[in-house]
Order: structure tokens, then sequence, then C-alpha cells
């Protein structure tokens, strides 16, 4: 794994927000690193733990805890579906069947999250996402670092990041 | 000062009163500075570093402003906490993981209005002596937390923030910290667990109240986004002149979120208590779609007990029992807890009478049982069954006798965990359960309550079940 001089620059930068304690870094370190590389590689768990000046399992229980790191390759764009009650009564276990459809992704066997779906050709992948705080205005998605709300076209969606 | 135009479509309804929500799709607004300080921005913290601390805990106090989060527990008398002999550091963190179902508010505060709340941060962090705070925002706010890391270096230029807040020798750092997707992380200490970089499990109560023994146990604050922006008004108004909005006891304006089947969802400012839940769904959302009648309404984020449509309640009101329809029910903290539910952190979600109810449930146990953090027992298996059980339902495989089941589980949880999550996660089912049980029994099978087979073993079997 080689992590950018840049990158390790912003790392470091983090780190220094926590004047207490280095531990509460593992989270800023972590998101770095997945928003890098897409996801947090056993190499990625070591590297932060030498970082950090953890055991290695002090943050691959982390990893492993937060739906917010993934441990496999997610697709170029990743698209997180609200599932919540809200966004469900508003349509969105159908949007994520059409998003499905449209992108080619199979997600037959998955619950959520475990593992992530990831399309063919590897453009999208997808998951379910709970409450996104955006209840009045389901269904309700991300795309990325991406926001959408209302989402009824998912062709329309996704043709923003077809290549 | 000109009249504040709203974008087109987005304008406030006449029952609003908007005070937090001022700058919320408003034109000509944005997030910079410069747009901040034009309108006095930073006067209140400017004043505040003139106070002394414990005055401005007695202003908030006096104001009686409830946190916004959904405990509703006095913000002022939560400062006062901090034990008078403390000699270790103290520290603040602003709860920006909203993520209560039902619940979208603190989002607009962060992406449309960010210096409110980090100048209601820095005066609360002066007030309880705090030199280092936190915004602990849920990982799924990445542009939120890019807007609050741009405004806090904005606040540092200005010499708000950093060393010397406004010339004083009071230094102050905020800092954002990006959660997870964990919804645990929004109870106070399990967000102290992760903002510690752990595994969010809570730490039991006491010992570990935060304002004693907090983040790195030391005495810590950890208040709503929307609370610790009301800190900047208590102090623009006066205690005082703001505890005449609302009602008594139930002060202040608050951020109401209605979703599900109404005409018109969105989001309003009101004064606690001042708009009723008939008002809030029928002029305010526009009503029903056509046709349809209220079924069920939860009117606290998804953790809040479900009221049921055309309910009358008997409550205690001045020593005298009042009945109370559904649509009668003010929205604030006092009567929504004397009718059984409670005001929790503000997401109403209206439920119509095409939905199924077992639906619904199953939709809200599904969530529960994905974020119990798995620490306790009762919690983290008795989550896990009453989704089964009601996965059963919705799949019509489910017997009769079931929903006792169902119920018995529930009961076994709340009381009986280190945390809120375990009633968070049974109310919804005991209400459920108590209020619509012909419906849900209607979803069963009768035939299989003369099953030998565990219906569940026998799903197990033929590999349906999760």
């Amino acid at each position: 794994m080689d992590v950018p001089a840049e990158l390790e620059k912003e790392i470091d930068e983090r780190i220094t927000h926590y004047p207490v304690s280095k531990r509460s870094a593992v989270l800023p370190v972590l998101h770095a690193l997945q928003h890098h590389f897409g996801y947090i590689s056993e190499e990625a768990v070591e590297w932060t733990a030498a970082k950090l000046e953890l055991q290695p399992i002090k943050v691959l229980e982390v990893v492993t805890f937060y739906p917010g790191f993934r441990q496999t390759a997610p697709g170029k764009y990743h698209i997180r579906v609200c599932r919540t009650l809200s966004c469900a009564m508003a349509g969105s276990a159908e949007l994520m069947e059409t998003l499905c459809e449209k992108a080619k992704i199979d997600r037959s066997g998955v619950t959520h999250h475990h593992p992530i779906a990831v399309s063919e050709d590897g453009q999208f992948s997808i998951e379910f996402a709970e409450c996104l705080a955006s209840c009045g205005f389901g269904p309700v998605c991300m795309v990325n670092d991406d926001f959408f709300e209302k989402v009824e076209d998912a062709d329309a969606l996704l043709d923003k990041y077809r290549d | 000062m000109a009249a504040i135009k709203y974008i087109a479509g987005k304008e406030p309804h006449p029952n609003e009163h908007r005070m937090i929500f001022r700058n919320v799709d408003r034109q000509g607004w944005d997030t910079s500075m410069k747009t901040y300080l034009a309108e006095g921005g930073y006067e209140q913290l400017k004043k505040a570093m003139g106070m002394e601390p414990k005055d401005i805990t007695d202003e908030v106090k006096k104001a009686g402003v409830r946190g916004r989060g959904g405990a509703g527990f006095p913000a002022g008398v939560k400062w006062t906490f901090i034990p008078p002999n403390n000699t270790k550091p103290v520290y603040l963190i602003c709860n920006a993981d909203e993520s209560e179902p039902g619940t979208f508010k603190d989002r607009y505060i962060i992406h449309q209005d960010p210096h409110q709340l980090i100048e209601g941060m820095a005066i609360a962090c002066y007030a309880v002596g705090a030199k280092l705070a936190y915004i602990y925002i849920r990982e799924e706010f990445p542009e939120g937390a890019k807007i609050l890391e741009k405004a806090i270096a904005e606040a540092h230029e200005q010499g708000f923030l950093g060393k010397g807040v406004c010339g004083t020798d009071f230094d102050l750092e905020i800092y954002v910290h990006r959660g997870a997707g964990a919804y645990i992380c929004g109870e106070e200490t399990g967000l102290i667990e992760s903002l510690e970089g752990k595994r969010p499990y809570p730490r039991i109560k006491p010992p570990y109240f935060p304002a004693a023994m907090g983040l790195y146990l030391c005495p810590t604050i950890v208040n709503n986004v929307e609370t610790l922006c009301h800190v900047k008004h208590i102090l623009d108004m006066g205690s005082e002149e703001y505890a005449k909005l609302g009602t008594p006891n139930n002060t202040g304006t608050r951020i109401i979120g209605v979703s599900g089947d109404v005409q018109k969802p969105g989001y309003f400012e009101i004064q606690v208590g001042k708009v009723t839940m008939g008002e809030l769904i029928h002029d305010m959302c526009g009503g029903l779609k056509p046709g349809r009648k209220i079924q069920a309404v939860i009117p606290g984020g998804s953790s809040a007990k479900v009221l049921r449509g055309g309910e009358v309640f008997k409550i205690k009101k001045g020593g005298e029992e009042v009945e109370l329809k559904l649509e009668d029910i003010p929205m604030d903290f006092d009567t929504l807890a004397a009718c059984g539910s409670m005001a929790g952190s503000g997401g109403v979600i209206v439920i119509d009478d095409s939905r199924s109810i077992s639906w619904v449930l199953n939709n809200i146990n599904n969530f529960y049982a994905h974020e119990s953090c798995g620490q306790c027992t009762p919690c983290r298996e008795g989550s896990l069954w009453m989704k089964k059980i009601t996965d059963r339902v919705v799949a019509g495989k489910a017997a009769p006798s079931d929903i006792d089941t169902l119920d018995a589980v529930a009961r076994n949880i709340d009381g009986r965990t280190i945390c809120a999550f375990g009633e968070a996660c049974s109310w919804p089912t005991e209400s459920f359960v108590a209020k619509f049980k012909d419906e849900l029994v209607a979803s069963t099978n009768p035939e299989l309550d003369k099953a030998i087979v565990n219906p569940e073993s026998e799903l197990a079997a033929a590999n349906l079940g999760h």
C-alpha cells in the first residue's frame, strides 16, 4: 500500500486535532484512507495502527463495527439508498430495485451492505443506508459524496455518472 | 432591516416562528462569514465574552430551553452538573449525528447557517469553561463537514476562535469529527467512546454521566446542534423574552420535520406548544392525500411510541382530567409525554390508512436490529428477534400467538440495557402491539398456531430466515 505524501500530510494534520489522545484519530485516519483507496484493506488497518501506535486489533474492531467503513472495493460510484421508514414509504425499495436493474447490479443474497454489491463493469456499487436525515423528501440517496432527494428517475441519476 | 425573502416555493408557513431557521432557504443567503457578519453575526459571542460564565449559564437555565436532540432535558441544568470542585479540563461536544428516523433539521443549520452553530457553541464553551470542543457529525453529511470546517477556519481568521477569543484570554479550538454510519453514536456516551477512537459502546450511568466523567473521563457537555443555536438567541433576547416564546416549561421554538403520508412534507419552526398536531398535519402540511385518513402518527422520531388515528387521550392538566383528541395535542414536550409518547427529536411521521401496519413496524424493527451495538444481550438478541418475527408477519408466515411473543420480547428489553437504545427499540413494538393488535393479528395465519413445528425452525430448515 502506497500512501502518497500529500495524503499522509493531511492525515498528520488531522491527528493534531486530538491533542489528548492519538487513538481518537482512528476514524479520521480511516476516512482519509477509505476516501483515497475506496476501502479499508488489511494493509490499511496495519498502517493506521502503526501511525497511531495502536495494536492492529484496535483499528480492525472499529472497521468491522461501523457501517461507514468497507473492507471490499466498491464501484467507481458508490450508491447508498435510504431504507428507513419515511423513504420506504416514498418508494426506496422500488428505487433500489430499479437502480440495480439499470446499473446491472446483482444484489441477491445481500442484506444491507454485506457484502457491497458491485456491477459487473465496476462502475457502480450499491447498498442500503439507514435514515439519511431528509425524511420529508424521499426517496433519498447518495452517490459517493453527492446527495439526492426525491429520486424518481433511476436512469437520469445514473446518467450523471456514466462514463 | 428589509423583510427577509425566501426562495420561491420554500417560504415559511404563516404559523411558523423562524428564529433558528431564519436564514434557511433565504434568498441571497450563503454560508460565508461576510454574510453572517452583515447581520449581527458573532455580536452575541462578543457580548458573552464580557459576561461572567456563570451568568450565561443562569440565563440559559432561566430561559428553560430543553434539549432538542430527543431527551428534552433542560440544557442550562445539564451545564451545572459539572462538579464544582473540578480540576480537570472540560470539553464540549456538539451532537450533529442527526440519525433518528424521521428527523431532518440539523442538516439545514449545518449546510445553510454554520456560523450560527459555531457562535452558539463558542458561547456555550465559554460558559462551561471548555477550551477544546468537537462537532461530532454523521459521516453521511460529507458536504456539511466541509462547510463547518470552512466556517471554523473563517472564525479563526476573525479571532472568534483560537488563541484569545475576541481579544480576551480565553482560548478555544473547535474541530469537526466525522462518525461512520452508526446510529448508536447519537447516544452521548456512545458518541464519546466513538470520539475516543473505539467502538461506540455506550457507558453505564452512573457513574459515567458525561458532565462528570465524559470524554477522556473529564467533564463533558454534549448538546444537540439545534440546542446550541438557541444559546445565541437566548443571549440576544434575554432569558425573560425568550421564555415568552412557546408555553410554560416548553419554552422557545423548535423545528418539527413532518414526513410520510401528507401532501406537503417538510420542516417547520414553531413556538413549542403553540401549534397542534392537527394544525401541523392539516394546515401546514396540506393534509392527507385525497380520501385518506390518519391511521397512525409517530410524533417524535421512530423511537417515540405510536399514536393511533382517532385516539382520545385522558390527561391531567392543571389538576383536572381533560380529554384530548389526537389532532388537538399541542406539539410540546409535556403533553406528548402525558399522552404516553414523546416529543423526542421533533420528527413526525404520518401513516395513512393505505399502509400495512405490520409493514411499517417491520421497517422500524429492521432499523433497530441493524443499529443495536450488541453490547447488552436483551437488546442485541431482542431487536433481532423482533425483526425476525415481524419479517414473518409481513411474509404471512406468522401465527397469531407470535404477536404475543413479539410483545414479550419487547418487554424484556426496556429497562434492562445500559443505554436508552433498549427503550428506543422496544417502544415501537410495545406501542404498535398495544394500539394495533387487531391489524397485526389480521396479518397472521391462524393455521400456524396449530402447527407442531416451531415456524422459526421450519423457516430455518427452508433456509428462509436471515
